[in-house]
């Protein structure tokens, strides 16, 4: 239930545990000490993943937030690692001076930071922690293959329920915009129309995030192009091709072609900012990106608003 | 990692060989494996892998490493210009 509630969205920003020392199985002085965020769904795949085995568990306070984006904001930090280290009293558990700790915390954690602050060195451990038991088994060695990040089918798929929660707020200005720019016409502001229009205007919304917020995610190394803009105008205009014959039936050419444009543009940039979940974009790359993609959405809604408006007019 | 490529000749990983030690921490911690330590020479093996997440340069001791690191985010993007624009103070990055 927890799970589900925090890869919705809903619990999110909840959803944590208590920073402090914790155990699996019945460590001793010489167990190892693995290092992990205060986030639920972190901590929760950590202990499920060594549960076979004894170890600590030190959960650092990276306010609730996963492993890999605490690193990337500076709250999964040596700071904070030695801070948890000295409150839970570290030294007097275990008899070693060792941490492990995840391989995604690198972007945060200066190892050499650590031992200077707090005496304990770090040993970076693999990327995922279903492979932390292999990994200790190993004591380390032939560990490329876990420290690679991977973006599987599972794994893009899971990303879709939350970033449709996140425009679930959008979405309600997106309809009263969509009633009034609906209503207008010869009769200077018709209720039925907007009504009757703008659920038009809202399918054609629906059909946007679907190519942009759900299929880019799910056919994301299939599609062409590099860029994720472009991505979005492709799933976009494949979705709008196939949905015409059901709903283009007694809609003029200028209102097919404004609704067209509006679902691909926001598809364009649901794909766009997709770009933030992935594990291989590059800030540099999205910037350059946005450059180019932006405008061409913002012509691409400017034109849609305008066909839209006019279209009762031309009839 | 296989299947995925992102934008060419973008990423600002800059290597100086010069000052590497050859600790490779950097080989450990890079998600995408683009370091490669030859004896005690580094090598990049394609810089275009690179997605800036700046784990490498953080832990570099020599400072052979540097890269503008951050988190690829358009709508974070998108808030920062707008905020620059109005001449407001950035917001600080979603995640």
């Amino acid at each position: 239930m927890g799970t589900a509630g925090a890869r919705l969205g809903v619990i999110r920003r909840r959803y944590r545990v208590a920073p402090g020392l914790y155990a699996v199985g019945s460590p001793g002085p010489d167990s190892p000490v693995l290092v992990t965020a205060n986030y639920k769904l972190s901590f929760d795949s950590l202990r499920f993943s060594v549960s076979g085995i004894d170890a600590w568990l030190l959960v650092t306070d990276t306010r609730g937030i996963n492993v890999w984006c605490a690193a990337g904001k500076g709250t999964f930090s040596a700071g904070e690692v030695c801070d948890i280290v000295r409150r839970s009293r570290l030294v007097e558990v275990v008899s070693h001076r060792q941490l492990v700790l995840p391989q995604l915390a690198a972007p945060g954690v200066t190892a050499r930071k650590v031992t200077r602050g707090c005496g304990f060195s770090v040993r970076f451990g693999p990327v995922r922690a279903t492979d932390l038991p292999a990994w200790l088994e190993r004591d380390g060695q032939g560990d490329e293959a876990m420290r690679e990040v991977t973006f599987t089918l599972a794994e893009r798929a899971v990303l879709i329920p939350v970033e449709l929660y996140l425009l679930a707020r959008p979405l309600v200005g997106l309809v009263v915009l969509a009633l009034f720019l609906s209503g207008i016409g010869p009769g200077f502001f018709s209720p039925a129309a907007a009504v009757q229009r703008g659920a038009l205007l809202l399918g054609a919304t629906g059909l946007g995030i679907l190519a942009g917020a759900v299929l880019v995610p799910l056919l994301l190394p299939w599609l062409p192009a590099r860029q994720f803009w472009l991505k979005g105008v492709y799933t976009g205009l494949a979705v709008t091709a196939l949905a015409r014959p059901l709903v283009a039936a007694g809609l003029s050419i200028v209102e097919q072609v404004g609704l067209a444009l509006w679902a691909v543009a926001v598809s364009s940039y649901l794909a766009m900012n997709f770009t933030g979940s992935t594990p291989f974009t590059s800030l540099s790359g999205v910037e350059r990106e946005m450059r180019r993609g932006l405008p061409v959405q913002l012509h691409a809604v400017g034109a849609a608003a305008v066909l839209w408006v006019i279209a009762p007019f031309l009839v | 990692m296989r299947g995925y490529r992102y934008l060419e000749h973008t990423a600002t990983l800059r290597v100086d060989p010069q000052r590497c030690v050859g600790c490779g921490l950097c080989v450990s911690v890079c998600p995408h494996r683009l370091f490669a330590l030859e004896g005690r020479a580094l090598r990049v093996l394609d810089p275009d892998l690179c997605m800036e997440c700046g784990a490498c340069a953080r832990n570099c001791p020599s400072g052979a490493i540097a890269v503008t690191p951050g988190v690829g985010c358009a709508a974070a993007i998108l808030a920062g210009w707008v905020s620059r624009l109005l001449g407001r103070k950035a917001p600080t990055r979603c995640c």
